[in-house]
């Protein structure tokens, strides 16, 4: 079973509808039994970050989910669950996150934003640009990283809305990144987790593809 | 970049997808969650569906409809139609809509932007606008183009974009239906009048008509309806047409 964490924050149907679709048992849950006996988890979630953090704290469930992490368990963040995996965030004052990937989740700047002609949110489709080879990734994570990966090729495009982006201080951890104004970091992986700051759920065929490459890892 | 999007819409009548022409003479087109689970899979980059009936005793079936396509189609989907408080953007939200768009009850009530952006956020904010050649401008109307309301579509869409909308769906009245392209020069006008992505609509007929809005009208997504209903074209015809005059698409 894969346990959707809920924490009151965002679009869970959607994040377990999709995982159903390529055949995985969901549970959308915020029970620490419940946590503690899935073989996988994900962290989905629309909306601030600060929202996010105290939610997961009032439900008390961080305990659960650190202890998922460090048993290997594969775990994964999608948008805001990708950001609340990083130490701290910019949104609406300093706020601390989970600290389980080191580093900050930063605010477009407007000169940033305006290179590219956009705005904030950043919203609608783009591509994923993987590290190129020649730059080493983690051994641990690799295989990770290139199992949820399998059968997607570079420059894919996925589905994205978002104001925030991840600044990883191990440059180790990233996977892949893309352009709005300037390259940031869409896919970081650390070990058994991995964070994306697209949509999978809202992805189409190669979200999809995402998502079942992630029930097959767990499985 | 981000890639051009192109968006079916399908217009729902109790239930039911209907496409009408110039907002009249409704053809019946099938089951929405069906096409839109087909469309989906040819490769379209959103759904629209715009309730058409959108009365209160008609809001359950909405709201079925979109929970039923919301499981089973993977991309991102607008809902419109009808919609008149902030209570009503947060129904189709939890039904498993990802936007809203707000026509009429945004002209006579202007808040409501803002305070479904604050509430939502802005991301899922679309303000429509129906407009028709005035003279040398354009003019918005409500209650699904009968009623005309003195306001001027370009100025309107600025001030939406000041109030909080994420988007705009700009639908001309005059090319709506016709099949004989989207209006492109009112197209440009407010996309280079909004900072926010311009989704056109009304009168595609063919593929070029969806090239001519992007590249002249500078849209960010076309909107079309019965090119693609009626089986004329396919969604990844119609995307790998537009990839192969340079338009960036997800193919």
């Amino acid at each position: 079973m894969i346990a959707v964490i809920d924490y009151d924050l965002g679009n869970l149907r959607s994040v377990s509808k999709a995982l159903e679709s390529v055949g995985a048992e969901v549970e959308i849950t915020n029970n620490r039994r419940k946590i503690a006996q899935a073989r996988g988890l994900v962290l989905p979630g629309v909306g601030a970050f600060h929202r996010g953090m105290e939610n997961l704290e009032r439900l008390d469930i961080l305990p659960s989910i650190f202890k998922a992490i460090k048993e290997g368990k594969p775990f994964l963040g999608i948008c805001l669950g990708l950001q609340l995996l990083f130490s701290e965030s910019e949104e609406h004052g300093l706020h601390h996150g989970l600290d389980i990937v080191k580093g900050r989740v930063k605010r477009f700047t407007t000169t940033d934003i305006h290179k590219c002609g956009g705005k904030v949110p950043h919203m609608g489709w783009n591509k994923i640009k993987f590290k190129t080879e020649n730059e080493t990734l983690p051994a641990g994570s690799q295989e990770l990283s290139m199992k949820i990966f399998d059968g997607i090729p570079d420059e894919s495009y996925f589905y994205f809305v978002h104001t925030y982006y991840v600044e990883p201080e191990d440059k180790e951890t990233i996977v892949a990144t893309t352009e709005y104004g300037k390259d940031f970091v869409s896919v970081v992986n650390k070990d058994n987790v991995i964070g994306v700051q697209f949509h999978p759920e809202k992805s189409a065929k190669l979200g999809l593809k995402f998502l079942e490459n992630f029930c097959r890892y767990v499985s | 970049m981000r890639a051009k999007r192109v968006i079916p819409c399908l217009d729902v009548k109790d239930g039911r997808v209907v496409k009408g022409v110039r907002f009249l003479n409704l053809r019946d087109a099938g089951d929405p969650v069906e096409i839109g689970s087909r469309y989906s899979k040819e490769g379209a980059d959103e759904l629209a569906f715009l309730d058409i009936t959108a009365t209160i005793e008609n809001r359950p079936t909405m709201l079925e409809v979109v929970r039923k396509t919301s499981e089973q189609v993977f991309v991102p989907l607008t809902v419109g139609g009808g919609i008149r408080t902030v209570e009503d953007v947060g129904q189709l939200l939890r039904a498993g809509a990802d936007k809203v768009s707000i026509n009429t009850a945004a002209v006579l009530n202007p808040d409501i932007i803002n305070q479904v952006a604050r509430r939502f956020g802005t991301q899922c904010t679309i303000v429509a606008i129906d407009a028709k050649r005035k003279g040398s401008n354009w003019e918005v109307y409500t209650d699904s183009g009968t009623t005309p309301t003195g306001v001027d579509a370009i100025e309107w869409a600025k001030k939406a974009e000041k109030l909080g909308a994420g988007e705009i769906l700009l639908t001309s009245m005059d090319c709506d239906g016709t099949k004989n392209g989207y209006d492109v020069e009112l197209t440009r006008r407010v996309s280079e009048a909004v900072n926010i992505p311009v989704i056109a609509s009304g009168g595609a007929g063919n593929l070029q008509h969806l090239y001519d809005v992007i590249s002249e009208g500078k849209a960010d997504a076309v909107l079309a309806a019965s090119i693609f209903h009626y089986g004329e074209y396919t969604i990844s015809e119609a995307k790998i047409y537009l990839k192969g005059r340079g338009i960036p698409v997800r193919l």
